[in-house]
């Protein structure tokens, strides 16, 4: 394993596992949000119950979000210095302004978490909200840091140099809006199915508890906007992705010839070296009417760009594939419930409960293919079209090393944290006292 | 517009050190005191360990921001030791809130304990050894060589092992003397004895980073008595100290924060002003500067702006956070 695989691979890894809790992070403290404001509302005991218990997954998945995203911080200098060496001056401005919304986020996690006894409900209950604003607002400010890397804006690159730079048109890059609006729904639905899945499960296991069923509503109700609304952003990250990132697109639908009125290529195993796709279901002239918005517009294909300058064609093609089909069944699934709620027609149906907890890990698994489609549909670029990723990476070698220890903690860590969940629920299962000792 | 900047540097440091460091030292504490103190340290730090850590990456950003050059010297050369504060980062994030929500019983919560105490000493050592790696100058100008010369000898050495230790002993007695705050009549003399040994400790291992200093070449000693800052740094942490032993003993919590975070300021402020304007000390006597390093004046402009801001809304949530948990009651 050379260097810049073993580094590429920890980026990787550690992207993957961060997302998760990111995710959790910014669309969980809205549930824990939502529940308390309903138990002050109604002053039903059920709403409280839920709203401690889902503050405390907010608190273990905050904690590890928290640490993960630090390490990234550093990652980006221990792993890649060429590139912060040029973007640091262009693009740290986000990340000052992402810094500023987290301090935010966690000084009013703690006066949520803790301060149940201390401060009075109102209080209480804006200190919730105040969670999930500044957890969105972190997340807008990171992902543009991101889009930056895929559409590069606000300098001028002469000599291998960045010159003229300008922070603000850097930081509103032309992907910035569309990137963020796809990630922070995508953090909402994936969370929100997910929480809806486990008390779909519970719910089937103990139908006495009333618990469930409050929290699978609240969880699936803000869910599904999320997901119903996300293949129109798709659709808008779609276009722009076509416009200025050709390569990605032309990847992403295993495109290698330029046509004019192309088809949309659903499934399917990318040949890379014959250039073809096997076993693919073709659509007739979609892609051109999704990329351009005309049947017969021309779309590029990986023909037209340099054979070295390819991003590693399966894997995005795959990753986007797999996305797109989670994405679908979480739309449909979330009009469905919007459907049921609507029209009155909520009753047990047990193909539906088991149907949701079957759904739990969808959106997570849609997230990663996404992020999955993004970076690796970048390279080889880390700037697109500027820097490459291979130019970038640290002078050390042995990287390998790290790459194993960074991911063997995240493998344990991800085991203990799956763990942890079980008991918790276990414990608010039983009625467990001992739980909550600390409040 | 810089020197600003590099205030708000030496700001989030210090306050890294004082908040995040009691934060890691109450780890330490705990490991010399055990399980007992254990209730105490979970109920001190649970509330605001995750805001007080925050004050790192704030440093870390302004530093690949405005400094990227020293931001990347830095990455790249200590890799290794930044890497181990890194994990010890996420082991004591990750255990201590296991440890605090988990089911409380059986031998699982023994696990999280163990692992908070020494991560909780890892962070602080690493971080340690990155500090004394800048000062001491040599880290390398380019990455040839070979790669222990490159990679290894810029930070294992003798100081840099010395301001490792210093900056445990330093965390875990801000801990101790934070925590003599959060304790009640059983736990009174325990933390007041710990801080007591630890501040000695810490006292006996300056001497030793400064002979370390005087062996490995680093004018640390002439530097402090050649800036008036430093001097009255020095002299000032040495009046405080009496201050605090009386008010440790009137069991006088805040004024005793106060004096103690002031103590540590003298340290780090001295320190700063020694170091000004150099960021990273590099091999042949060549230094990166906040001069040298700085990123164009248009991103340094929108750095501070950013920064201004922040403050504005950071300080006054902080202060909100620490009234509510430190300065009240809790009413049941």
């Amino acid at each position: 394993m050379d260097v810049l695989l073993a580094a590429r691979y920890q980026m990787a890894v550690s992207f993957i596992f961060h997302i998760v809790f990111a995710c959790i992070g910014i669309a969980m403290p809205w549930l824990m949000f939502i529940a308390e404001y309903k138990w002050i509302r109604t002053g039903k005991k059920e709403y409280l119950t839920l709203s401690k218990a889902w503050s405390r997954g907010v608190a273990i998945f905050f904690a590890v979000g928290a640490v993960s995203g630090t390490v990234l911080s550093f990652e980006l200098g221990l792993l890649w210095p060429k590139f912060m060496e040029h973007a640091g001056p262009i693009i740290g401005m986000p990340f000052s302004w992402e810094g500023t919304a987290f301090f935010l986020e966690a000084i009013a996690l703690g006066i949520f978490l803790y301060g149940w006894n201390r401060v009075n409900k109102w209080v209480h209950l804006a200190s919730g909200v105040t969670v999930g604003i500044a957890g969105v607002i972190s997340g807008i400010f990171v992902i543009s840091a991101n889009s930056w890397m895929n559409s590069p804006a606000g300098f001028e690159w002469v000599n291998g140099k960045a010159i003229n730079i300008d922070p603000f048109k850097a930081m509103f890059n032309k992907g910035w809006f569309e990137q963020a609006l796809h990630m922070t729904l995508a953090a909402f639905a994936s969370t929100c199915f997910a929480v809806a899945g486990i008390h779909a499960y519970l719910h089937l296991k103990h139908k006495d508890n009333p618990v469930h069923r409050i929290a699978l509503r609240i969880a699936l109700s803000v869910g599904s906007v999320a997901a119903i609304l996300q293949p129109f952003s798709g659709d808008i990250s779609a276009k722009h992705v076509a416009k200025y990132q050709p390569a990605k697109l032309a990847a992403m639908e295993s495109l290698f010839k330029t046509t004019t009125g192309a088809p949309l290529t659903v499934g399917g195993i990318p040949d890379t070296a014959a250039r073809e796709v096997n076993y693919a279901i073709h659509l007739p002239k979609l892609l051109s009417f999704l990329a351009h918005g005309n049947f017969n517009a021309k779309v590029t294909g990986l023909d037209q760009i340099e054979r070295k300058n390819w991003p590693p064609v399966s894997i995005v093609h795959y990753g986007f594939q797999i996305m797109v089909l989670m994405g679908i069944l979480m739309a449909a699934t979330g009009a469905l419930h919007l459907f049921f709620t609507f029209t009155r027609r909520y009753r047990d149906r047990r193909w539906w409960f088991r149907w949701l907890a079957l759904l739990t890990p969808a959106g997570f698994i849609a997230v990663e293919a996404g992020w999955i489609v993004t970076e690796v549909g970048r390279q080889p670029w880390i700037i697109y079209g500027i820097l490459r990723t291979s130019e970038s990476v640290t002078p050390m070698p042995g990287i390998q090393y790290s790459f194993y220890l960074v991911t063997l903690i995240y493998i344990g860590l991800s085991a203990i944290v799956f763990w942890l969940m079980s008991r918790q629920i276990q414990a608010l299962q039983s009625g467990n006292d001992n739980l909550y000792e600390h409040d | 517009m810089t020197e600003a900047i590099v205030a708000i540097l030496g700001i989030s440091l210090l306050l890294y050190v004082l908040l995040g460091g009691a934060d890691f030292g109450a780890g330490i504490v705990e490991m010399i005191v055990g399980k007992k103190s254990s209730r105490i340290v979970s109920k001190a730090i649970a509330p605001v360990w995750e805001a007080n850590h925050i004050w790192l990456i704030l440093a870390v950003v302004i530093l690949f921001n405005g400094f990227p050059l020293a931001y990347t010297t830095i990455t790249t050369y200590l890799h290794i030791p930044l890497l181990l504060a890194l994990i010890g980062i996420i082991i004591r994030g990750a255990a201590f809130s296991f440890r605090y929500y988990d089911v409380l019983e059986g031998n699982v919560q023994n696990y999280y304990s163990w692992s908070f105490r020494l991560s909780s000493l890892m962070t602080p050592f690493f971080l340690g050894m990155v500090l004394g790696a800048v000062i001491l100058g040599r880290i390398p100008v380019n990455p040839s060589g070979s790669f222990i010369d490159i990679f290894i000898s810029p930070w294992l050495n003798g100081f840099a092992i010395s301001t490792g230790v210093f900056m445990i002993l330093l965390f875990g007695w801000i801990a101790s003397v934070y925590l003599i705050g959060e304790s009640d009549e059983e736990s009174f003399p325990v933390f007041r004895r710990t801080s007591l040994i630890l501040f000695i400790a810490l006292i006996l291992c300056g001497g030793v980073v400064f002979l370390m200093a005087r062996r490995w070449g680093v004018h640390l000693f002439s530097g402090f008595l050649h800036s008036a800052i430093s001097i009255s740094c020095v002299v000032l942490a040495t009046l405080l100290v009496p201050v605090m032993w009386i008010s440790i003993n009137r069991k006088k919590a805040l004024l005793t924060r106060i004096v103690a975070g002031a103590t540590t300021a003298c340290i780090l402020v001295g320190w700063f002003a020694v170091q000004f304007p150099v960021l990273v000390n590099r091999r042949n006597g060549e230094h990166l500067t906040v001069w040298n390093t700085q990123a164009p004046a248009v991103t340094m402009y929108y750095l501070l702006a950013a920064l201004i801001v922040g403050i504005f809304i950071i300080f006054p949530a902080f202060g909100y956070l620490f009234r509510i948990f430190k300065f009240s009651r809790e009413s049941t």
